[in-house]
Parts: C-alpha cells; sequence; structure tokens
C-alpha cells in the first residue's frame, strides 16, 4: 500500500511530460477510451433496458408508471452509470494496461528505456494514468445516456408509457449538482483508483509469464473491490451528507 | 584524456548479501570491441548492470570516461547514459513503435531536431544496418537477428562512446550471428565507438573482438588478445574452447554424495 502510494505520488510528480506532449496522452485516450466504446455501449443499453423493464414492473404496482424515466436516470446517474462503466472498465483497459506494462517490464523494454535515460514513470505510466483517468468518466457518462436511451425504447417504445411524462418528470427529478455532479466525481475517482492499481500491478509485476498473469487478474480484482468499497464512502458523503 | 574509456579495478558486488562479482580487473581501450565470456549465472549481465549505473559496486573502482559511476546522482547517470548505449538479449525493442519510431526514439526524447533530420538520421542509421526497407515494420514482423539489427540501430542513434551488448548472438542462426558479429566490429571502427559483448559464441568472438575476458565464479580467470587465448593452455579456456562438459567448470551442480541420495549408505 505504501510502495503503490509512492508510486502514484511519483507519477503525479512526472506529470508534466503530459501537458508538453499531449499526443503522448491522447493516444492512451485511445487505447484505454475508444477501445472500450463498444463494452460500454452495449453494456449501457442493456442495463437500461432492464431497467425499465424491471421498474416498469413495479411502478405499475403504485400507478406511477410514468416515473420509469426518473427511476431509469438516478439509478444510472447516481450509481450504475459510474460503477458498472468502472467495472466493465477495470476488466476491459485495466487488465490490458497492466499486461502491458508488465510484458514491457519483462521483455527488458523498461530497462532498455532507462538505459536510454528516458525515465519511464513519466514516459509509459504518467501518460497512461492521464488517458485512462480521463476517459473513465466520459465512459460513465456514455453508459448513463446509453442507459436512459434503453429504458426509453423499452418504457416509451414497447410498453407505451407517455412519453412527455417520461422525459418531463426525469428533467424534473434530476439534479445538476446533486446528481450528475455528484455521478461524475466517482467515475473520477474510480476511474484514478482503477488506473493506479492497473498501472503499479502492472509495474510491480515479475517479469516472467506468470508473473504477468497474475498480475492481470490482481489488477481486476483489486480494482473491482476498490470500486465497490470507495462508491460506498462517496455514497454516503455525497447524499446521506454524513 | 586516458586512453582507457572503462576501468574497473577489484569491483566486488552482491545481491542482499550473495557475492557475485568478487574482484574484477577490466578495462576496455577506446575503440576496441572487448568480450567478456563466462557460464551462465557467472554475473556477466550484472556487470553491465554496474557499468550503466543501474546497481552500485559494493567496492571497487569502476570509472567510464573518467567518471566514477557509482558516486554519480540519477542527473550524472542519466547524462552518461546518453553517451551509452546498451543492446539487450532480444534487442527490447518498444513493440507499440514501427521500427523507425523505435529508432527515433532517443532523438524524439532527447533533442529538439525537427522531424526531417530526424527522419534522415534515422534512415542513415538503419541503413548502416541493411534494414532502411523495413522501417515502417512493426517489432512483431521482424526476425530475431533483424530485430537486433534494429535495436543495434536504435544504440547508435546518438552517436554514443560505449555500447554494451548482451549476448547478442543468443539465438541465432549461423548467417545473422555473422551479420551481427561483422555490424559491431565495423559500427565499432566507423563510428569510433566501445563495445563490450558479453557472448558464449567463443568462435565468433576469437573472430572478431581484440581483447577476450573469461569470467568464472566472479574472478577473472585469464585475459587476453584472440591469439594469446588460443596459444594459452590454461584448462578452463580449453574448456570454454572446446565445449568440454566437464573440467575447471564442473558437469554436476553441488550435491551429497549420489549413494547417499539413493539411501544406499554403508557408513
Ligand atoms: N536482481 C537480482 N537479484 C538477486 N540475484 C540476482 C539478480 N540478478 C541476477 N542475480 C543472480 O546473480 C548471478 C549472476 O547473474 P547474471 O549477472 O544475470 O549472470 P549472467 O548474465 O552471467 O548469466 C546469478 O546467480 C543470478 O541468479
Ligand atoms: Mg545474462
Amino acid at each position: 500500500m505504501g510502495v503503490a502510494t509512492r508510486f502514484f505520488l511519483l507519477t503525479m510528480l512526472h506529470s508534466g511530460i503530459c501537458l508538453r506532449r499531449p499526443q503522448l496522452v491522447i493516444k492512451e485516450v485511445y487505447s484505454a477510451g475508444v477501445l472500450s466504446l463498444i463494452i460500454i455501449i452495449v453494456s449501457g443499453l442493456f442495463v437500461g433496458m432492464v431497467l425499465g423493464l424491471q421498474g416498469y414492473d413495479t411502478l405499475q404496482t403504485y400507478g406511477s408508471e410514468e416515473a420509469v424515466g426518473v427511476l431509469v436516470a438516478l439509478s444510472l446517474v447516481r450509481e450504475l452509470g459510474p460503477v458498472v462503466a468502472a467495472l466493465l472498465f477495470a476488466s476491459r483497459a485495466g487488465s490490458a494496461i497492466t499486461a502491458e506494462i508488465g510484458l514491457m517490464k519483462a521483455t527488458e523494454q523498461i530497462a532498455a528505456m532507462e538505459m536510454m535515460a528516458v525515465d519511464p514513470i513519466a514516459r509509459v505510466v504518467a501518460p497512461r494514468f492521464w488517458g485512462a483517468a480521463i476517459s473513465m468518466p466520459l465512459l460513465a457518462a456514455l453508459f448513463s445516456a446509453m442507459g436512459i436511451f434503453g429504458g426509453y425504447l423499452v418504457a416509451v417504445s414497447v410498453i407505451g408509457v407517455d412519453e412527455g411524462a417520461f422525459w418531463s418528470q426525469m428533467q424534473s427529478a434530476v439534479d445538476l449538482k446533486d446528481d450528475i455532479l455528484n455521478g461524475v466525481i466517482k467515475s473520477l475517482v474510480f476511474g484514478a483508483a482503477v488506473t493506479v492499481v492497473a498501472l503499479f500491478e502492472g509495474y510491480d509485476a515479475p517479469p516472467t509469464a506468470e508473473g504477468v498473469s497474475r498480475a492481470t487478474t490482481r489488477t481486476v480484482v483489486t480494482s473491482s473491490l476498490a470500486i465497490l468499497g470507495l462508491d460506498f464512502v462517496l455514497t454516503a458523503f455525497m447524499f446521506r451528507g454524513l | 584524456m586516458s586512453d582507457n574509456l572503462v576501468e574497473i579495478k577489484g569491483l566486488h558486488f552482491a545481491y542482499n548479501s550473495r557475492p557475485v562479482l568478487k574482484g574484477i580487473d577490466l578495462t576496455a581501450r577506446r575503440g576496441q570491441v572487448v568480450a567478456i565470456m563466462g557460464n551462465s549465472g557467472c554475473g556477466k549481465t550484472t556487470l553491465f548492470r554496474l557499468i550503466s549505473g543501474t546497481v552500485r559496486p559494493t567496492s571497487g573502482l569502476l570509472s567510464v570516461d573518467g567518471l566514477d559511476v557509482g558516486a554519480l546522482d540519477q542527473r550524472g547517470l542519466y547524462q552518461l547514459r546518453r553517451r551509452m548505449g546498451m543492446l539487450f538479449q532480444f534487442g527490447a525493442l518498444f513493440t507499440d513503435m514501427s521500427v523507425f519510431d523505435n529508432v527515433a526514439f532517443q532523438l524524439r526524447e532527447h533533442t529538439d531536431l525537427p522531424e526531417e533530420m530526424i527522419r534522415d538520421l534515422v534512415l542513415a542509421k538503419l541503413n548502416a544496418v541493411g534494414l532502411r526497407g523495413a522501417h515502417d515494420l512493426m517489432p512483431s514482423e521482424l526476425s530475431g537477428g533483424m530485430a537486433r539489427r534494429v535495436a543495434l540501430a536504435r544504440a547508435v542513434a546518438l552517436d554514443p562512446m560505449l555500447i554494451l551488448y548482451d549476448e547478442p548472438f543468443a539465438g541465432l542462426d549461423p548467417i545473422s550471428l555473422g551479420v551481427i558479429g561483422n555490424l559491431i566490429r565495423r559500427l565499432t571502427d566507423t563510428l569510433g565507438l566501445t563495445s563490450i559483448v558479453v557472448t558464449h559464441d567463443i568462435q565468433e568472438s576469437l573472430r572478431m573482438v581484440d581483447y577476450v575476458y573469461f569470467i568464472s565464479e566472479g574472478m577473472v580467470e585469464a585475459h587476453g588478445t584472440p591469439a594469446e587465448i588460443k596459444a594459452s593452455g590454461l584448462p578452463f579456456v580449453h574448456q570454454f574452447v572446446h565445449g568440454e562438459e566437464d573440467g575447471p567448470v564442473p558437469f554436476h551442480y553441488p550435491a551429497d554424495p549420489y549413494a547417499a541420495d539413493l539411501g544406499l549408505s554403508y557408513a
């Protein structure tokens, strides 16, 4: 834990290169963010559709089926968007980062870089951190948007809930600061947590095939647990005002 | 300016108090190709880590171009390493970059040269290793010998004074092996470098190098020019040159008597 913290601080300290050479970060936004688009879009859509079905079913009992839009939107923006997107991000992008850095170490690419008087923390780790940390909130927002669209498809197009009520209730119930901003903060924190775990595990992996494969597994397990734990803490602070 | 680029005297080194190098004396004169030979695990890679300042000596003198490597701070080390190239055993090319970008890496990291000039320099270095035509391939598309030639072009990109080669011949077919051997010799002579080559390939070494050191058990066992080595009757050298399985370097890892392990104790 102490080593990981030191690693994180070193990464922050060496992040200047990301401002001087933004193309390094853009490349990582592509591999962490753009390449995660498909899984985020498809999962978001399905999660939203399921929410639509389940929400309608429950709300119907109380005669307030138009509120299904509110239920879908709030569940996604506050919780499911940041959390599920981060879990998917951990298994799609986090594992890839760990495997890549672990292999770079195992094949002496990191050592070669140090021999060429280039600091791998600045050149390899920092751009990946910022690339992934920038991607995560965008992916979570996309996930929520796709989910709301999925909920709309099911509730309005298939079941036949009134379209006007669906949107207007959603608009009046979702608060910019309490819901959306808090959701964005969550996804920022989750993104940073996943990326630090992934980078650290890769950098720390024993330089063997077995070491890299174990590190990749550990990235997914550790960062998933971190996401869920952090989500509880953040939710407690944000919505209960603890 | 001293004639010796690398000077090592009484060098000791231990990993977690397990001694690996026990008093090495070695010099590499400017412009020479020096070979370091020895069985696996005798500390050759460790010696390179010391020369490049990745690890620090326990005791002894280690200087490169007059600088005490063990006493340099991070900045000093990085400055020294810009004038030093290293060829890793399997090339260690950056797998996410093309051949061109690999060779251009140090130019882009350490200089502000305009892109056209970088292009000219990179193509010149690739031409020197015969791979100008391969500049837009990815490392995964290269054979082992080609990867090592690209790594060689990358190592000389900033015109270093010293290049360290860690087993550059390992796992190569005889043709590629000869190609790499000749390249090391030619680049050393034309670019005015100094080269230190760690290798097991005694025939290739005796053909192309200026001086040979044999290391065994963390000490220099023998050294001399290829001619002196061939003429010497030292049992260790004889075993190495002729590839005999038993001799001063034993075939058996130290063990209890076989009979004892089999439970055949007649005591
Ligand atoms: N990082 C390390 N930590 C501890 N021991 C090491 C380390 N690297 C190498 N060794 C040990 O030091 C000895 C010399 O290793 P090395 O220099 O790699 O040998 P060579 O390159 O001659 O085959 C070996 O016994 C090896 O096990
Ligand atoms: Mg070695």
